[in-house]
């Protein structure tokens, strides 16, 4: 009678009834849980094999210099003597200088998008925002150097130097490429992310909180400032810290408009070389082993903080969703 | 709250900074939309007047001579795709499934956690490890080491979507099959991944747009290549790289390129985000 099953909804899924015979089940469900477990922790072998490995690959520079590789400021690739200053100054500022401009401009469109804009606006400029996130890097490196430089240039670069030019930041020739075209192409790639989990984060905020607010006669901005960013304040910290990692290892966008000059200057107008953007140039040209060494010793280091920084971004934004998303 | 935050004394005051904040965001929403406006307008006006029909079935030309296209790097980032799919696609559903069937104890949240941190790690650094990993003891760039450094990229975004979706199916229809006495594991593979095949599919396609658009992996693990491969243990061309390329070098046809390549690249990766919107009614950039 029981030629086959039908379960389940759209277009069925038929089961034989040689599948249902019952002694199938004892080894073959312990087989299939071995198989999902081991695709599983499958990840977790990556990520612990490519820290020995990069360690271990890093080994020969670790030896010759030590931990004053992290201090160094000299990269000489032709006496063989390599220092990663620049490039985690270069690096780090980058970084800074990116969230600096991309998070108040992203917390305010997540705020306009979550508890200001009408849900069909909403709806739509969230997704167009998000679009920008699925724009390759290299493609906004493209537009950097033929696009935006030029602008940095010509407009934003001498405006900035007549009014604050009196500041060392603000001071010497400007080129359109250098720490501050990096800075800005990163805070237009951090945009989409910080504003999308900034969203997450202040749709999370419970409505009571809000009705409350309303109830003792706050206007809406004090709502949102005293009832629903405060609650959200973790998250919030944790959006950020998540763009801080992205923007420590985005490599392509910024390697085409940072100048890749390891130097540590004042200026925001001069050029600087990060630690992903040295990665991508060198390596492929590097020729001796130490060389090599050196430069996968730089990426050991990005990789420790990559970890660092996500680790606590995802804590953190973990917290406030309670538990991870589709946990119920 | 205090209470002398909300007393009505300043009641105009307060409206002014109310209506004051509210253009603010207002304005915020606006300045995030211009650079994705300015990208799509200089990418699509600059490549349309430069592709055309050698660009999709021409070999780039040398230095000097102009025209040429880049067949070669069209096919070779399909390769890639192709590659990394194969390591990323099974091991991120069945990992997925696994968090989502099995992975409620603290071993579950160790593989989530590492999942999310995985997901973080830069690319190139990823590009180094498989470097050291494939590249070193082949002693040659290779396509394989292209695709397995891409599938590492992978693996996280699959995965994840795939837990999230698997969650999302009614745990009566798991019971019926389970009820009915069929073993567990025929009832996760072809009941429960059955019913969340689309979503999967959708992710699986969001992860394929995204590692079509990465360039720093695949710097030194496919490296590049002028000519036509046909072999997986040689280097390959990948339109990402050939981009990279034309954009930093100082002539003026192969910038032409450059933006050529960058429409036909955008396109795809719009195209593949807006259908898996359309079709999951899934956020584009999903993973991050």
């Amino acid at each position: 009678m029981l030629r086959s099953l039908n379960v389940g909804g759209r277009g069925g899924a038929v089961i034989p009834p040689a599948a249902l015979v019952r002694r199938h089940r004892a080894w073959t469900d312990t087989a299939f849980r071995v198989v999902l477990t081991a695709m599983a922790l499958l990840v977790v072998v990556v990520v612990v094999w490519m820290l020995v490995q990069l360690v271990a690959a890093a080994m020969p520079a670790i030896k010759r210099f030590g931990a004053a590789f992290l201090w160094t400021r000299r990269w000489d690739p032709v006496h063989d003597v390599f220092g990663s200053l620049t490039f985690a100054y270069g690096t780090v500022a980058s970084s800074l200088l990116a969230l600096l401009l991309a998070v108040p401009v992203s917390l305010g469109a997540a705020v306009y998008l979550v508890e200001i804009a009408p849900p069909a606006v909403s709806t739509a400029l969230s997704f167009v925002i998000e679009l920008l996130a699925s724009i390759p890097s290299v493609i906004l490196g493209l537009w950097g150097i033929f696009v935006m430089a030029p602008w940095l240039r010509r407009v934003v670069e001498p405006a900035l130097a007549s009014v604050f030019g009196w500041l060392p930041l603000f001071s010497g020739p400007t080129y359109g490429i250098g720490l501050l075209a990096g800075g800005v192409i990163l805070a237009i790639m951090l945009l989409p992310i910080v504003s999308s989990v900034s969203r997450e984060v202040i749709r999370a905020v419970p409505q009571s909180q809000r009705e409350a607010a309303y109830a003792l006669g706050a206007t809406r901005w004090e709502m949102i400032r005293r009832a629903v960013l405060p609650y959200g304040r973790t998250g919030l910290i944790g959006a950020v810290i998540l763009g801080l990692g992205r923007a420590l290892g985005e490599t392509m966008a910024v390697t085409m408009v940072i100048g890749n000059r390891p130097q540590i200057s004042a200026s925001l107008f001069q050029p600087a070389y990060t630690i992903a953007a040295a990665l991508a140039n060198e390596f492929s040209e590097a020729t001796t082993d130490i060389y090599i060494s050196a430069l996968i010793e730089l990426a050991a280091v990005l990789f420790v903080i990559s970890l660092l920084v996500n680790a606590v971004a995802r804590w953190l934004v973990w917290r406030v969703g309670a538990a991870p998303r589709g946990a119920l | 709250m205090t209470v002398a935050a909300v007393a009505p004394h300043h009641a105009a005051r307060r409206r002014a900074a109310d209506r004051v904040m509210t253009g603010l965001t207002a304005a915020s929403t606006l300045i995030a939309l211009v650079p994705l406006a300015s990208v799509l307008i200089y990418v699509v006006v600059q490549g349309a007047g430069a592709v055309n029909w050698d660009f999709f079935t021409q070999l780039p030309k040398p230095v000097g001579e102009t025209g040429g296209g880049m067949a070669n790097a069209i096919t070779g980032s399909l390769t890639l795709i192709g590659l990394a799919s194969c390591v990323g696609v099974p091991i991120g559903v069945l990992g997925g499934l696994y968090l989502a069937e099995l992975g409620n104890g603290p071993l579950g949240w160790w593989i989530r956690f590492t999942t999310d941190v995985l997901n973080g790690v830069p690319s190139i650094v990823i590009g180094v490890f498989v470097y050291t990993l494939m590249v070193v003891p082949m002693k040659r760039f290779s396509a394989l080491a292209g695709g397995v450094a891409l599938g590492i990229i992978m693996v996280p975004l699959v995965m994840r979507t795939t837990e999230e979706l698997v969650r999302l199916v009614p745990a009566s229809l798991r019971e019926a099959a389970l009820a009915l006495g069929i073993p567990w594991w025929i009832t996760a593979m072809r009941v429960v991944l059955r019913t969340a095949v689309v979503g999967i599919l959708t992710a699986v396609m969001l992860s394929i747009a995204r590692i079509g658009g990465e360039t720093a992996p695949l710097l030194f693990t496919a490296f590049n290549n002028q000519y036509w491969q046909t072999r997986l243990d040689q280097p390959i061309a990948s339109l990402t790289v050939q981009l990279y390329n034309y954009a930093i070098a100082p002539y003026d046809d192969w910038h032409r390129q450059a933006w050529a390549a960058a429409l036909v690249l955008m396109s795809i990766t719009l195209a593949l985000n807006i259908t898996a919107r359309l079709v999951g009614g899934r956020r584009p950039g999903a993973g991050s």
